[in-house]
């Protein structure tokens, strides 16, 4: 197994890499970390023509605080960047928990935030993560940039709303919302497998403690991270008791999703997956929202 | 026309020059280019761990790596670990009386990832031990007798700083 050839570019400014893409456009593939195109080169499944190494820029790599109390994370921030920012633990508790379930060590020592989101595994636990909590990325062209919601980038398998020539060059992740809790569930074969299937949730309650505002986002289920609508339409406006969890997590199962069948757990085994996970991270959340200790 | 790419890069103290296509995977360029055998490659899809080195201290994957994203860089690979050739590391020294391996394909990506890890945490528990080698693969050991090799590491590390 061994990578077809390639032109090989290393630009050291956000510009050069720009212009570097502009020129090539369809032909080229940006380079991150490598940990998800490097095996697939050595597999030659893919072949790009140009590989554009973003890993000597080094205005790609930040952790900063937001003016409205999140986080902006750059695109080449590593993994282990991520998963050890005290930033990140304070303002984005969902993200932190999350980091530990992407994939290794070794594999987070190099693979990046930026090219997670970019590349949409359907598998991958940070596109899910985006969408629940509404983040947002940055995407830069020569022709400029765009701010694009979560709910609007991922579009399908390993799809994005990119075009060739744009570059992730940042998220943005919002401030936790008031009275607003979290939870990440997980089940994977081995520890720092892919997940047969995660669920990422935030949700907050409103003065009454009813439910407001649920965002469940579910991974390896779908063509890409799947927002469950229905079960969210069950919570709104309700207590959130065992009862009503209950009901919003079987829903999740039966409407939200349709998995597929493959050499690691079939349809029917993510589905039942989905309604267990559900019903551990709303019970969770709702009870962080709540004020208690989880 | 294949490009080539001129890079510098030290391994084990020593700075190599070399001249290499953008294509060439780090793991190929040390166990080819360099001769250095050591590091080992089982599936060149970074899920075995056997290919791991230290590159600028942190644990990686050589195998997930172009050779000229090296340059300049600083690699240790296992040949680096022991002070000299008449010694081991205290790692090794305890992988070998633990019984921490058998045929030893895996073992240099072992060793490779537990030597940062036991810096950082000098005296891990049994789940942060899992926890830290659920990257590296071994069809030999069943892992038990690598995970005491680790806490006798740690002890035996925990001796000589004292
Ligand atoms: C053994 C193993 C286990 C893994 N387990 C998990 C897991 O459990 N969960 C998980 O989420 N991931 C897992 N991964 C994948 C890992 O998290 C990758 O790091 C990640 O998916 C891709 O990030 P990267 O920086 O390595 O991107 P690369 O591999 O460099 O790039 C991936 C794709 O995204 C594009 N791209 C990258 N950055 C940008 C950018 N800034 N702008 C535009 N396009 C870009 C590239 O052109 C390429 O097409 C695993 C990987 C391995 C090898
Ligand atoms: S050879 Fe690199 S991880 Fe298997
Ligand atoms: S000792 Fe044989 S694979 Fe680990």
């Amino acid at each position: 197994m061994k990578p077809p050839p390639f032109a090989y570019h290393a630009p050291t400014t956000l510009d050069e890499a720009l212009q570097l893409m502009a020129e090539h456009g369809y032909g080229a593939k940006v380079l991150a970390g490598g940990q998800s195109l490097i095996a697939t080169m050595n597999f030659r499944l893919a072949a790009p023509a140009v590989l554009i190494d973003l890993n000597k820029i080094p205005e790609l790599s930040i952790i900063q605080p937001t003016a409205e109390g999140g986080a902006l994370v750059g695109a080449m921030t590593r993994h282990v960047q991520v998963e050890q920012s005290e930033l990140i633990a304070r303002t984005a508790p969902l993200l932190h928990a999350t980091m530990p379930h992407i994939a290794h060590p070794q594999i987070r020592n190099r693979g990046t935030f930026g090219g997670s989101i970019a590349h949409a595994d359907p598998a991958a636990e940070l596109p899910a993560f985006l969408r629940a909590v509404r983040g947002q990325v940055l995407a830069q062209s020569r022709r400029g940039q765009r701010w694009i919601d979560a709910d609007d980038f991922f579009i399908g398998l390993f799809s994005t709303a990119l075009e060739p020539d744009e570059i992730v060059t940042a998220v943005r992740l919002p401030a936790m919302p008031a009275r607003s809790g979290w939870s990440m569930q997980e089940l994977s074969r081995r520890h720092g497998d892919f997940a047969l299937v995660a669920v990422e949730a935030l949700l907050t309650l409103d003065a009454d403690g009813a439910c407001d505002d649920v965002r469940l986002a579910f991974c390896g289920v779908g063509e890409g991270p799947v927002l469950a609508t229905a079960a969210a339409a069950v919570l709104q406006g309700q207590r959130p008791t065992a009862e009503v969890i209950e009901a919003a997590a079987a829903i999740a199962a039966s409407d939200d999703v349709d998995p597929h069948s493959d050499v690691h757990a079939t349809s029917a085994y993510r589905r039942h997956l989905v309604d267990v996970l559900a019903k551990r991270a709303l019970t969770a959340a709702c009870a962080r929202a709540a004020g208690e200790e989880v | 026309m294949n490009q080539i790419m001129k890079i510098s890069v030290t391994v084990n103290g020593v700075l190599y020059e070399r001249s290499v296509e953008p294509r060439l995977l780090l793991s190929d360029f040390i166990r080819h280019e360099l001769g250095l055998t050591g590091t080992h490659v089982g599936c060149e899809h970074g899920v075995c761990g056997a290919c791991t080195i230290l590159f600028d201290g942190a644990a990686v994957r050589s195998c997930l790596m172009f050779a000229v994203q090296a340059d300049a860089h600083e690699i240790v690979t296992v040949e680096g670990l022991s002070p000299d050739p008449q010694h081991l590391d205290a790692l090794q020294e305890a992988f070998w009386e633990a019984h921490g391996l058998q045929c030893g394909f895996c073992t240099p990506g072992f060793l490779m990832t537990l030597k940062p890890f036991l810096a950082q945490n000098p005296d891990p528990s049994d789940e942060e031990i899992r926890e830290a080698i659920s990257g590296n693969l071994c069809r030999c050991t069943g892992y038990e007798h690598i995970v005491d090799a680790v806490k006798l590491a740690a002890a035996k590390m925990k001796e000589s700083s004292s």
